[in-house]
């Protein structure tokens, strides 16, 4: 991201009056897109678009924008996030964590996707040791991006878990997880948070969860959603696209990949449509409402959302 | 008016906004000002934002002067008046009316380092490029202009911006704190930008007593004074003028020395965004 923004902003442009600048960064991409039908013909067929917040990229181009935005968000992540959320992003995870239960019923096998800066690989293991005195549980922490599992593991190393077999750090691709260091039927519980929509491909990230997943395994997803109530949802729009976008100018001097976080929010499913997804993986989920016996649970209006699912 | 005729306004003001909102386009509609950008790197903000940019830009400058993209946010979000004054001013000169037109840029991909250096000593050219070495600095790191509505002042900030170090230059000032400072006086007695002004009012606060002392026994007076009496700097093609002798360039633009200045060691921000490219270039070349 950061060579996109350095690109456009490169000083021999001149001030003339153009297209917007972040609705082509890809100008090829684009221009294909307007002109022809993505599959069209023998030179497009393995050619398929997706969107990077608003903007319609390559779905080969989508991993490495994002892997560049969280490259240059990594050192800052978590000061950002509190500033962002304004602290309230541990409440979440929190709710997330302690919903979930981990230890209660013995010790765990997890998996933490997107984990990299291991806030709910830390949660889950603090919360089976304090409540059930459990140091067995272990999670494995995995992330596409080798710059969050480097602050991931510094953190660690400020805890008790450092160099024990509780927890381990994985750099792999949550939509293709390889099956000699993940094999099927391994882990009793599956969780990601706030990292399912920057993945290309949804279905193929709930593919392999299920995957991995025991018979009986839970598969846990937060993740940012669509909040119901319109007139919550104006402030909301409001403070995201406005202030959340200066305050990564601000405290992280990266307008552009703070613009990408909002913006990406906005593309994912709304809530129904996502429960529909992870149960076309295979999963038992509760019905297609929210809160009790529903597949989901919306947290602050559903500005953030949990999913739950079961292998069966 | 009567009650009728309010009820009937009232009434045909509800029909529009029904027929131009649904309940979902309600809460999509919160910009009164477009986001659509008017020139590459512009942001555009409404009230609240430049507010709150302008708020948290001063404070991130404050606390971290290193920080050169809140510097120059704080430019850009307090420059709006002043800058129709400085285009005026390009425009009633022919230089001026030249650069408009042109727009150049100054930056090493735009402006041929190598040759300058050839350039015989005491040339303008030769100066400049002896400047940057002995300083350490490039012009690559300027920030470019993002919160100017209007491109055409948006470019003359950047104008601005990359001809500062022109005028440490040309005033034969390095780029320590001190110095900074009297460019700063010298600018704004020249430009009258509020940046500027807020550089020079609050800049000495963190520095020595002993060095605020030189600044306004010495810097000062002769910023006011060169500054105030020479020509607007903003109107010079400077780009036109790499091979005029650099005392004769003074004597044109009615600017002299500034009084002898501490020259410290040669800063390593040329050095690091020159590895930082041979960085990303292997990286770039590495399958």
């Amino acid at each position: 991201m950061q060579t996109l923004t350095r690109r456009l902003s490169r000083p021999t442009c001149k001030f003339a009056v153009v297209r917007p600048s972040w609705t082509s960064p890809l100008p090829t991409a684009t221009l294909r897109l307007n002109h022809t039908s993505s599959n069209q013909g023998s030179k497009d067929v393995d050619s398929r678009f997706t969107h990077f917040g608003f903007q319609t990229v390559r779905e080969e181009e989508k991993e490495s924008l994002v892997k560049g935005v969280f490259n240059s968000v990594a050192s800052n992540y978590d000061v950002m996030n509190d500033a962002m959320s304004m602290g309230v992003h541990r409440l979440w995870k929190d709710e997330y964590v302690s919903s979930l239960r981990p230890g209660a019923r013995g010790p765990l096998k997890c998996i933490d996707l997107a984990g990299g800066t291991g806030d709910i690989a830390l949660r889950i293991l603090d919360y089976a040791r304090e409540n059930y005195a459990d140091r067995e549980t272990s999670v494995d922490v995995v992330d596409i991006n080798g710059e969050m599992l480097k602050e991931g593991y510094k953190r660690f190393k400020k805890t008790m878990y450092h160099n024990t077999p509780q927890v381990r750090f994985i750099e792999s691709n949550a939509q293709a997880l390889p099956e000699e260091q993940f094999p099927d039927n391994t882990y009793d519980l599956y969780t990601i948070a706030f990292g399912i929509r920057n993945c290309t491909s949804v279905p193929d990230v709930l593919k392999e969860a299920y995957r991995v997943l025991k018979p009986g395994g839970t598969f846990a997803c937060l993740e940012f959603s669509r909040v119901t109530n319109p007139l919550f949802n104006m402030l909301y729009d409001q403070y995201s696209f406005s202030v959340i976008p200066m305050l990564g100018s601000i405290l992280a001097g990266d307008r552009e990949s703070y613009q990408y976080l909002v913006e990406s929010i906005r593309k994912f499913p709304p809530q129904p449509e996502f429960a529909k997804m992870i149960q076309d993986a295979g999963f038992a989920t509760g019905g297609l409402h929210e809160g009790k016996g529903g597949a989901w649970t919306d947290l602050w209006g559903g500005i953030a959302c949990i999913h739950r699912g079961v292998k069966v | 008016m009567s009650v009728r005729a309010l009820v009937a306004q009232a009434s045909k003001r509800a029909s529009t906004r029904v027929a131009t909102r649904s309940p979902t386009a309600f809460s999509t509609q919160t910009r009164t000002k477009s986001t659509q950008p008017n020139y590459e790197g512009h942001v555009p903000l409404n009230l609240f934002e430049h507010a709150f940019m302008f708020a948290g830009a001063s404070y991130m400058a404050l606390m971290h002067p290193a920080r050169g993209d809140m510097v120059a946010a704080v430019g850009d979000l307090t420059s709006g008046p002043v800058l129709p004054g400085l285009r005026d001013k390009m425009l009633a000169s022919t230089e001026g009316r030249r650069i408009l037109k042109e727009r150049p840029r100054i930056n090493t991909q735009t402006v041929d380092m190598s040759k300058l250096a050839l350039l015989p000593e005491g040339t303008f050219g030769n100066a400049y490029v002896t400047w940057l070495e002995r300083c350490g600095v490039t012009p690559d790191t300027r920030e470019p202009v993002h919160y100017i509505d209007d491109p055409e002042l948006a470019y003359v900030l950047q104008r601005y911006r990359e001809c500062h170090d022109f005028y440490h230059c040309i005033v034969n000032l390095p780029v320590n704190v001190e110095s900074e400072l009297a460019v700063k006086f010298f600018e704004f007695a020249n430009l009258g930008l509020p940046m500027a002004g807020f550089a020079a009012a609050f800049g000495h606060l963190r520095i020595s007593s002993t060095k605020r002392n030189k600044l306004f026994q010495e810097f000062v007076p002769w910023a006011v004074k060169c500054g105030a009496s020479s020509q607007s700097l903003i109107t010079v093609y400077w780009e036109e003028r790499w091979e005029q002798n650099v005392d004769d360039l003074r004597k044109e633009l009615g600017i002299w020395k500034a009084p002898e200045a501490r020259w410290g060691k040669a800063l390593s921000e040329a050095k690091a965004l020159a590895q930082k490219k041979s960085q990303a270039a292997q990286r770039s070349e590495a399958p």
